[in-house]
């Protein structure tokens, strides 16, 4: 088989996690495109440990054992991931990541007492810390 | 102690003092007045002591040299000849008389303490000039006093006039002062040495280059410093300041320096002709003019204050004609009657509620009222005058007889002309002095009007102060006049003859006129009522000054005019009178010739930073403000746009790295 | 490769290469509906498509340990848990209008610009790789134990630690969630005034 087909198709899955991740509005779309993205790459190292042990380059299997802790680490995310989503939807109320925008400066979020644009953001920033 | 360490004392002290008031005058009250009065009280003592140490005897010279500074050496130089030890005494005299009155006359004042200390300063500096052996170590000294002068003149800030005034002493003498320098660095390059006696050395062996253009360089410092004319328009504006420092500046300090400067470098001087006519036209210009001005004024302040110019003129006018004996018994003689007048003015004004001599004349029995101040006012006003036997009449006459001497060709040292000069000047301000001391002597004292207001007893520190200076007037000149020129050069001080009956003839003539012109206006002031009383009998005399020094100018339309039709000078002077008060207009043509065209390019140069350095400034503001405004947007705050352009940044780099790798 | 290419051009694919090809392309339709999809449950549906397609594609690599436990965990633990936390969120249920956010063109025209970019490169360097996939399997469960239990031996323990931080970190996560929202009315206030 070429090798060409895997990684192709690894990069355009890549490429859709990557959509995903940027488009999407819901946290928990955005964790699933995440898993997209992993899988691509999954699904390269899958392909190159396979050329590689065949031409005898690598005898470690370094990706089967690579893809092995990147699905336990996926699993971990996962987990970490929507735990972090469901206390920010307890705390605010939506899963909404734009809306989630307190690092954000603007005359809807300038307080009107400050002066300049520069100490509101300092507020801005250091408000969530 | 030996007479150097007892020299070092006496500016030491006051300096002292001054610190200490500056340090403690918060926390600590009770121990203002003490450091005020102690230290000059102490370092009169000490400069009595020195003076009768040093005896008049061979001059006391010691010098010690802290670390070397360049090319010509600034040495730490106490250099103490008759002339320095009377006149520290003087200074040591007048500031302790000054700290005394000021106890009671600024005695509510909120500013007291550092109005103490800057006066303790003042006379510091004062003394260091007057000991000091290096010309640099004057200078400093030179210029405290100039600073002083400025805090002090502007004591009363909350008035406009003070303010004004303190800025214009600094500045006008502040002009002098620069030539001054140049003429010190080129005497310095000349002999070598910033040191006095070398200087003269070298003045002595010709070996200072230019010396009519050094000597003018001087004497521009020196006319700010003495306020001759054309420099003298900031002494009568600083009458804003409260009374006892126009006592201290006029009587022993500040004033005093410029004359007494001169006298230390007279070789110099005498060295080019030019600088003595000069200095005479000087002289004369300055008594003259100031003679006609102190005629004309209203406020009691203003019209001592154009004596002490006047009186300047004298001194300036001895050193013209090379005499400093006579220069320097003038300044220590009208130092005495001087401070007096001062003093007891600032009596008259607190008991008064006014400034004004067209208001006092209005007033009935205010000599009743302060009859201390009438009686040691007379006494100084007629040593002013010069009326034997008080102190002025002897050193008046020294400066007279020194001119006289010179156009009889008894010396070398001055050029005839300036005798000439320096002599019909005298003479003819001799006539007017005596004038204008007899018009503020009527004004004030002789009132028909009203009963004079009753501010109750003054302070008995202000009174005693006034008796202790009523004696030195009074018997100063006829005591000392034998004995000083021991102190001096030698030059006999004794009247002569001729000046003498010339000078008295004329004063008792002016005196006799002014009485004259009195008796047919005086009538009209019980039909003109004029006249504005502050009146705060509970309050110290300062705020009564301040207050009508502010209220001169709303109630009388000018700040040192009143047209007033019982005022004698109304006949006297005709048509003169006006711009005699104006000071002959010399501040409206230094308005016209320095202060608007420098008003002008700043208004040429505002326009330029505003209109166009600003421009560039705001240009160069507004391209970061709308990279800024660009930039701000890009800030959503979410998260996905920042990753967006993280990872289109990323794709980019990584597509431009692979361009590079292969080469393509 | 000179060799490899003439016996093998793009052409003429083999068996293997048309049934990888047609998994291929139905792993990547799911994906794109996945991402695309304004209905939220179905994305989570058509995930579990893409994934069982990538396990698929694994055992047509001979990757035979690689593809259970992506059957295992992925589809079986990874996208139920993504359900549960679909409906603790209350996501709505059937077409929801605002799936995307306003960051959707910039998204597509950074992913098209990666995709170009990504397939560009790959196919350029690996036009003439061939993967040999006769002879005994590189996955299979008794290759892939003993080279983890053999050289990774430490990676792998150590990747017990995380597990386990990770599954303390989600315990903590959400029962800190749950204490603050018991314990008082203070800490809406607090979050409130931001």
């Amino acid at each position: 088989m070429h090798l060409a087909y895997p990684a192709v198709l690894s990069a355009l899955l890549f490429c859709t996690g990557l959509y995903g991740v940027l488009a999407r509005r819901n946290a928990i779309l955005v964790l699933m495109s995440v898993e997209l993205m992993l899988n691509a790459v999954n699904l390269n190292l899958v392909a190159f440990d396979v050329w590689l042990s065949r031409t005898a380059k690598d005898t470690l299997h370094s990706g089967q054992a690579l893809t092995l802790f990147t699905i336990a680490i996926a699993a971990a995310e996962i987990g970490i991931g929507l735990a972090i989503v469901l206390a920010v939807y307890r705390n605010r109320g939506t899963s909404d990541i734009d809306k989630l925008r307190d690092t954000a400066e603007g005359p809807e979020t300038a307080d009107p007492d400050t002066e300049g644009p520069g100490t509101s953001a300092a507020e801005k920033a250091e408000a969530p810390a | 102690m030996t007479t150097t360490t007892l020299a070092v004392l006496v500016p030491l002290l006051p300096f002292l003092g001054a610190a200490a008031g500056l340090l403690l005058g918060r926390t600590v009250p009770g121990f203002v007045r003490p450091l005020a009065v102690l230290p000059p009280l102490a370092s009169l003592v000490l400069a009595a002591l020195v003076a009768a140490r040093q005896g008049g005897d061979a001059a006391v010279d010691a010098h010690t040299e802290l670390t070397p500074t360049g090319s010509v050496p600034v040495e730490l130089a106490l250099h103490i000849d008759g002339f320095a030890a009377l006149v520290a005494v003087l200074v040591a005299f007048v500031a302790t008389c000054v700290q005394i009155y000021s106890t009671g006359y600024l005695r509510d004042d909120p500013r007291y303490p550092s109005y103490a200390a800057l006066v303790s300063l003042f006379t510091s500096a004062m003394l260091l000039v007057v000991y000091s052996g290096d010309l640099i170590v004057l200078l400093v000294g030179w210029e405290v006093m100039g600073i002083c002068s400025y805090f002090l003149v502007g004591h009363y800030w909350e008035t406009p006039e003070a303010r004004a005034a303190s800025l214009k002493a600094f500045l006008v003498t502040k002009l002098g002062d620069v030539p001054f320098l140049i003429g010190l660095f080129a005497l310095a390059d000349g002999a070598g040495s910033f040191r006095i006696t070398r200087v003269l050395g070298a003045v002595a062996t010709g070996g200072i280059g230019h010396p009519t253009l050094v000597a003018l360089l001087l004497l521009a410092g020196v006319a700010g410093k003495s306020a001759q004319f054309p420099l003298h328009t900031w002494l009568p504006d600083a009458m804003a300041g409260p009374t006892p420092v126009s006592a201290l500046i006029h009587a022993a300090t500040m004033v005093a320096a410029g004359v007494y400067f001169v006298a230390r470098l007279l070789p110099l001087f005498e060295a080019s002709q030019a600088a003595m006519v000069v200095l005479a036209v000087m002289a004369a210009v300055t008594m003259a003019g100031s003679g006609l001005a102190a005629l004309a004024q209203d406020d009691i302040k203003r019209v001592l204050a154009y004596s002490t110019i006047g009186q300047l003129g004298y001194m300036t006018g001895a050193l013209a004609v090379g005499d400093r004996g006579a220069a320097v018994f003038h300044l220590l003689s009208h130092g005495a009657f001087k401070a007096l007048l001062f003093l007891a003015a600032g009596v008259i004004i607190h008991a008064a509620g006014t400034n004004s001599l067209a208001a006092m004349s209005r007033m009935h029995g205010l000599r009743d009222r302060v009859p201390d101040a009438y009686w040691t006012m007379t006494v100084a006003l007629l040593a002013l005058a010069a009326i034997p036997p008080f102190s002025g009449f002897f050193s008046k006459e020294s400066v007279l007889g020194a001119a006289e001497h010179v156009i009889t060709g008894h010396t070398e040292h001055a050029p005839g002309a300036a005798g000439w000069i320096v002599l019909v000047a005298g003479l003819l301000t001799a006539l007017l002095t005596a004038a204008y001391a007899t018009r503020l002597w009527l004004l004030a004292f002789r009132g028909r009007g009203d009963e004079a207001p009753d501010h109750g007893r003054q302070p008995l520190t202000m009174t005693v102060v006034l008796w202790v200076l009523a004696v030195p007037s009074l018997a100063f000149g006829a005591l000392t006049y034998r004995a000083l020129p021991d102190w001096f050069d030698g030059r006999a001080l004794t009247p002569t003859l001729l000046t003498s009956i010339l000078g008295t003839g004329l004063a008792l003539v002016g005196g006799l006129i002014t009485y004259g012109a009195w008796q047919r206006t005086t009538a009209l002031a019980a039909r003109v009522p004029m006249g504005a009383v502050a009146a705060h009998p509970e309050e110290d005399a300062g705020l009564v000054e301040a207050e009508t020094i502010a209220t001169h100018e709303p109630a009388y339309g000018d700040i040192a005019y009143a047209a007033d039709p019982a005022d004698p000078s109304r006949l006297l002077l005709g048509p003169l009178r006006r711009p005699a008060a104006a000071g002959f207009h010399l501040d409206a043509v230094y308005a016209a010739l320095f202060v608007r065209p420098v008003q002008a390019g700043a208004r040429l140069v505002r326009f330029l930073d505003r209109e166009v350095v600003d421009t560039y400034v705001h240009a160069a503001a507004a391209l970061p403000r709308l990279l800024g405004a660009a930039v701000r947007r890009a800030q959503t705050g979410n998260v996905q746009t920042y990753v967006s352009a993280l990872l289109a940044g990323t794709v980019v780099l990584a597509v431009a790295v692979l361009l590079v790798a292969t080469g393509a | 490769m000179t060799f490899a290419q003439a016996q093998h051009g793009f052409l003429s694919p083999t068996g293997v290469e048309i049934a990888f090809l047609l998994v291929g392309l139905v792993t990547l339709g799911a994906a794109l509906i996945t991402v695309t999809t304004r209905q939220l449950v179905h994305a989570a549906l058509w995930l579990v498509v893409a994934l069982g397609g990538l396990a698929v594609e694994y055992l047509l690599l001979t990757a035979e340990f690689i593809a259970w436990v992506q059957v295992l965990i992925y589809v079986g633990s990874v996208v139920v848990l993504l359900l549960f936390g679909l409906m603790l969120t209350k996501a709505p249920i059937g077409h929801s209008p605002d799936a995307d956010s306003g960051n959707r063109w910039a998204a597509l025209t950074v992913a098209v610009a990666a995709a170009v970019a990504l397939v560009w490169v790959v196919t350029d360097a690996f036009r003439t790789t061939w993967l040999d996939l006769d002879g005994p399997a590189a996955g299979t469960t008794a290759v892939t134990g003993a080279s983890l239990f053999r050289h990774w031996v430490l990676p792998f323990e150590a990747l017990s630690v995380l597990l386990l931080a990770a599954l303390v970190g989600a315990i903590v996560l959400s029962r800190k969630a749950r204490a603050d929202e018991a314990a008082a009315p203070a800490a809406p206030a607090k979050e409130g005034v931001r």
